[in-house]
């Protein structure tokens, strides 16, 4: 994807400083592949899921992640003078900079639903910062992005709301779900290695340790509205060391079926 | 709506010209309504021989914007870079610039979705359209339901109109 000059003020493309590159390349990163692996695994739901409106709706979502994701992964090409199929398809499987809390698999339909729903309240506070990044490419995309979560936000606050709300089965799978992806939340939000350096240029105008504040703010009420609570996060799960790194076994096998095919020719036309 | 505008950067005769190309490329999921009056042409200028044309994408993941923009890319190419038109090459190019919203189609666009059984999206914030009873197309009630707000594209959302009970489906604010 080709994306122009926007017109919004800021940093214009070509006018970064070289020392902003990497930062700026790891920032774009990790919200492409956030969005990639969360759209690939939620499209996994596709033709399966609990009811037709539901298949729709989650194909909809995985759609909505994946052109998130092309999307990033196109200012990185920008940026990098690279190709956005060749980084979103052509890297290994340790390459990749997605978050502990998308490295799950989907699991059960609750576990997707409690996935989705602490991704979308994390994301969306995240997102609400860079609109007011100093790179303008930037900015106009999450501008557009954050009006296309608005629906998602709302689907999986409903969601979260029916299965607390549904004593037995559906509230019990909820809370495993708590218990097994809830430490790793906040690792959508969690620091970049080269924080100080987005930070300080603008590039990311509000520091993780705030996101996180904000986004616990957030959630912390609804949670509590529905007898809930988020458990303590997990240390890994906040390290820049380890929020990105070392992906588990149901991301390798997401990996070897998102990869097999652009597998077979790599110089195929798509 | 930037569409076509005659600007320092487009000489009227040129922009006219676009105008009347990009009118009649229809969008490929609704044929019904062309790209103009969908809202999806922003900029377009002229410099140094290369007509260039930013197309605003309804929803980012939207499958058929790479069929649109070559499509557009062809229809200019072929139409006006001639020989001596001063035009030497088109460059299309994807553009968050300004987001496009339901704002962006025409009164022509409404009607044109009205027509063929959608609803127009509400001239109202996002939020508030998402709440309210969209307006079924075929009978004019605002007695329906909204079933999904996803749909068969992801432009498009699922209604049910308990007036006339017939299914529809309204156009979305991206």
């Amino acid at each position: 994807m080709t994306v122009q000059a926007g017109r919004r003020a800021g940093i214009e493309p070509g006018a970064l400083d070289s020392a902003l590159q990497a930062p700026l390349g790891e920032l774009l990163l990790a919200l492409a592949d956030d969005d990639f692996v969360l759209g690939f695994a939620d499209s996994e739901w596709t033709g399966i899921a609990p009811h037709l409106e539901e298949d729709v709706a989650m194909s909809s979502l995985a759609q909505d992640e994946l052109g998130h994701a092309s999307a990033y992964y196109g200012l990185l090409a920008g940026l990098t003078a690279g190709d956005a199929d060749r980084i979103a398809y052509d890297r290994p499987a340790e390459a990749f900079r997605h978050c502990r809390l998308v490295d799950h698999g989907r699991g059960d339909w609750a576990r997707t639903m409690t996935r989705r729903w602490l991704y979308d309240t994390a994301n969306a506070v995240r997102l609400e910062a860079l609109a007011g990044s100093t790179d303008r490419l930037l900015a106009d995309l999450v501008v557009k992005v954050r009006r296309e979560e608005t629906y998602h936000l709302l689907h999986g606050e409903a969601w979260l709301e029916r299965l607390a709300s549904h004593a037995g089965e559906p509230r019990r799978r909820l809370l495993e779900a708590l218990e097994l992806v809830g430490p790793d939340a906040p690792s959508v939000l969690a620091p970049l290695p080269d924080e100080a350096a987005l930070v300080a240029a603008g590039i990311q105008p509000i520091p993780s340790v705030e996101l996180i504040e904000r986004w616990s703010a957030r959630i912390g009420p609804v949670l509590a509205g529905l007898g809930l609570a988020l458990p303590p996060a997990a240390p890994a799960a906040l390290d820049p060391a380890t929020a990105r790194s070392g992906h588990g076994p149901a991301f390798l096998a997401l990996y070897t079926e998102f990869s097999l095919v652009r597998g077979l020719d790599r110089a195929a036309t798509w | 709506m930037t569409a076509c505008v005659a600007t320092d950067l487009l000489p009227s005769s040129v922009a006219d010209e676009v105008r009347v190309i990009l009118a009649g490329i229809v969008d490929p999921e609704i044929p019904a309504i062309s790209i103009v009056d969908l809202g999806l042409v922003g900029e377009v200028s002229l410099v140094e021989g290369t007509l260039a044309v930013e197309l605003l994408p309804t929803f980012i993941g939207c499958p058929a914007l790479d069929l649109i923009r070559a499509t557009v890319t062809e229809r200019l190419e072929h139409e006006m870079a001639k020989p001596g038109s001063g035009i030497e090459r088109v460059a299309v190019t994807i553009s968050f610039a300004e987001p496009w919203t339901a704002a962006r189609i025409t009164g022509r666009g409404r009607a044109a979705l009205a027509a063929s059984g959608f609803a127009p999206p509400d001239r109202a914030p996002q939020l508030v359209s998402l709440a309210r009873g969209a307006t079924c197309p075929y009978c004019g009630s605002r007695r329906t339901v909204q079933e999904n707000a996803f749909g068969p594209t992801r432009c498009r959302s699922i209604h049910y109109c308990t007036t006339c009970r017939q299914p529809f489906e309204q156009f979305k604010d991206g």
